[in-house]
């Protein structure tokens, strides 16, 4: 079975070409979008991880090492799809539109770090495993039933594919051919169980053929193979042929959350055979002439000071404010709530 | 007493109905009405419901808005989820309440708190139907009676009618309500009787109950399939000189508390009757409403009359599991001569 899912790259691990077809495809645009929002998200991701460790932040889950997979994936979307994302996928989220102070609020136990742009749709991150996997394929479907070009993408890990909702999600769609894209990324570890104790098959990939649909099993620390097969993915699904299975190979480098070590669970034996996206993005652009110091320079120092000021906007953010302890819980409160509401609030001696 | 708001939008005719068939008119109804409105559930097309709640729907409104789904709990509630945040109005129905709990988490950690996750950006304005309860002889597992399951959780309304008038009314106002509700259709009283349903649009309010029957020494407080039984218990009291009111609560989330709290202060005793087990059961619930409200009013401690702490057995057991008028009875008695 394995064999029938090879790994598609496009670049090799030093930054050649391994696909010329994608040269005439790649351009100093894309390279310089795909970088520049890599490290944007990389910068984001070690802030919180300090933010974190200095008392600023709540326990937050990192994603260094699948900047690729989340950036490659996320500017394939077009701006009116729907992103059903995890809590471990805010990478993906930062890139489609999802600012850094609503993200870095998330983190810090607020309801409006889950508030995206109106003009983004873009779901609160799923924490239950594998359940926004049903509804990504119900959002494609009412975009189908509506006859948009719109499509869906859920975001999930490698062991969510042992979840029911996984499989309940990926039927749903294949059974109705809504336009949705399946994308997996294989960190190869559920927090500490890795993916030879969580499946007994070798890939994910193979797991669409039994709902008939597309699986391609890419590098996930390719971001141009990431780019262009969720782009053609994207594609089937708006020409109304139905959902696809991707499951991008990649590697958490860090823990799983700010509250858990990894040495305790996994030896860094594997993580060898992952070179870090950004470092093999940067080989590409030494190798092909897209390399220009004085840019990565500009936008090193344009994502910090962009950090820096997300940070100070989350921290100025007002107080959470104790009515919507109650207030977002149905569109009309019922009597015996807002009883509850008014006692505390009295309680409080605001009343 | 009862200052329910009932409102018919027209005054057309009415025709005899069943509960079934009143369901299935309310779904006629609003696929007609709305474009949005979106029927899915296993055996629901093409089969009409293992009931017949959907009996010729698809044949009317075709296959993308009544859909025959895979036999999928979780994959009908979840798909359900996307399709109500994206601008439809799905009905979803399981096939019994029984068979509900692999959707329960769909329905815990998604539909009933994507409102407040998302401080009201997104939300999931869909129906979950589900016959429920036992006494039909049905094969194990499809008898449960687990709605404190949903009751105890927030964010979604539950509503449970006993008649065919009021099964229509709460399922439409259910269909057009902004938050995800629970309707509980009593499988038992699907074809017990019928009654005269309006022909057209009305809704029953959610929250309120409904004063079945006046009566001055006890108030008996019932939903589903047993606001029968506390009518029979309340017959043959009425024979023994006690007068019974009775309270069908029709909506078990948010619950009427004004009206059991108006009645109990009248009859001054109440009996709870649920087919639902003992512990945890909505009774309790009850009597938590009453002791606010009512407590100095009480002239004897509130009796429940319940399923008992036990799997719904099977069927060849069921009438001994299930609340009778006779055990209601005792119940009534024993608050009277307290």
């Amino acid at each position: 079975m394995e064999h029938n899912y090879p790994i598609k790259r496009i670049i090799d691990d030093k930054g050649f070409f391994v696909d010329a077809d994608y040269e005439e495809q790649i351009d100093e645009q894309l390279v310089k979008e795909l970088y520049y929002h890599m490290l944007r998200i990389r910068t984001f991701d070690r802030k919180a991880i300090n933010l974190q460790r200095q008392g600023r932040l709540g326990t937050y889950a990192p994603f260094e090492g699948q900047e690729a997979a989340q950036v490659g994936s996320a500017l394939a979307l077009n701006d009116n799809d729907w992103v059903f994302p995890t809590y471990r996928d805010h990478g993906a989220t930062l890139t489609f539109g999802k600012s850094m102070a609503t993200t870095f609020l998330y983190w810090n136990g607020r309801a409006e770090g889950c508030i995206a742009p109106a003009d983004r749709q873009i779901f609160p991150p799923a924490v239950p495993i594998a359940t926004q996997i049903p509804h990504a394929a119900g959002a494609a479907w009412a975009e189908k039933k509506r006859g948009t070009k719109n499509a869906a993408i859920a975001y999930f890990g490698d062991g969510a594919t042992s979840e029911g909702d996984f499989h309940e999600g990926l039927n749903f769609a294949s059974v109705f051919k809504v336009p949705v894209v399946f994308f997996n990324q294989n960190n190869g570890y559920a927090i500490s169980v890795p993916i030879e104790k969580q499946m007994n098959s070798k890939t994910i990939a193979q797991k669409s053929v039994a709902y008939g649909m597309p699986g391609i099993r890419i590098d996930g620390n390719d971001c141009f193979a990431v780019y262009f097969e969720t782009k053609k993915a994207f594609d089937n699904a708006r020409s109304g042929n139905g959902p696809t299975l991707i499951e991008a190979v990649t590697w958490r480098k860090g823990a799983h959350t700010t509250a858990d070590d990894p040495s305790k669970y996994r030896t860094e034996e594997r993580a060898k055979d992952f070179v870090d996206p950004l470092l093999r993005l940067e080989f590409f652009m030494k190798n092909y002439g897209y390399y220009d110091d004085a840019w990565i320079q500009a936008i090193n120092e344009k994502t910090t000071r962009e950090v820096e000021a997300a940070v100070e906007e989350m921290e100025k953010f007002p107080p959470p404010n104790v009515e919507d302890v109650f207030d977002h819980v149905y569109a009309e409160m019922p009597a015996q709530l807002a009883k509850q509401k008014e006692a505390y609030l009295a309680h409080l001696g605001r009343k | 007493m009862t200052q329910v708001k009932e409102s018919h939008q027209k005054s057309e005719t009415a025709k005899q109905m069943t509960l079934i068939q009143a369901i299935n008119d309310a779904m006629r109804l609003m696929l007609e009405e709305d474009d949005r409105t979106v029927i899915l559930g296993e055996d629901i097309g093409k089969n009409g419901g293992v009931f017949r709640a959907t009996d010729g729907l698809q044949e009317v409104f075709g296959e993308e808005r009544v859909v025959d789904t895979p036999l999928s709990e979780a994959g009908i509630i979840g798909t359900s989820v996307g399709l109500a945040v994206n601008g439809f109005r799905p009905v979803a129905e399981i096939q019994f309440l029984g068979f509900i709990y692999p959707a329960y988490e769909q329905i815990m950690t998604h539909v009933s708190r994507i409102r407040m996750r998302s401080m009201s950006r997104f939300t999931v304005p869909m129906v979950i139907r589900a016959p429920y309860g036992a006494g039909i002889r049905a094969p194990e597992i499809h008898s449960d009676s687990t709605e404190t399951l949903f009751t105890h959780m927030p964010g979604i309304k539950v509503v449970c009618p006993s008649s065919p008038y009021d099964a229509k009314g709460l399922l439409i106002a259910a269909m057009e309500d902004p938050d995800p509700v629970l309707v509980l259709e009593p499988m038992k009283n699907y074809r017990s009787k019928r009654e005269e349903v309006p022909v057209g649009k009305y809704t029953v309010e959610i929250g309120k109950g409904k004063l079945v029957r006046e009566g001055a020494d006890v108030t008996l407080i019932a939903w589903g399939a047993m606001v029968s039984i506390a009518e029979k218990a309340a017959e043959q009291a009425e024979k023994k000189g006690i007068s019974c009111e009775i309270i069908d609560l029709r909506t078990l989330y948010p619950i009427d508390s004004e009206m059991i709290a108006e009645s109990v202060k009248k009859t001054t005793r109440a009996v709870i009757i649920h087919e639902a087990h003992h512990t945890g059961g909505l009774g309790n619930d009850i009597i938590s409403i009453i002791n606010d409200t009512a407590f100095l009013y009480l002239r004897a401690p509130i009796e429940r009359i319940t399923g008992f702490d036990v799997p719904v057995p099977f069927f060849s057991l069921e009438e001994h599991y299930l609340p009778t008028p006779e055990r209601v009875v005792e119940g009534i008695e024993k608050v009277l001569h307290f």
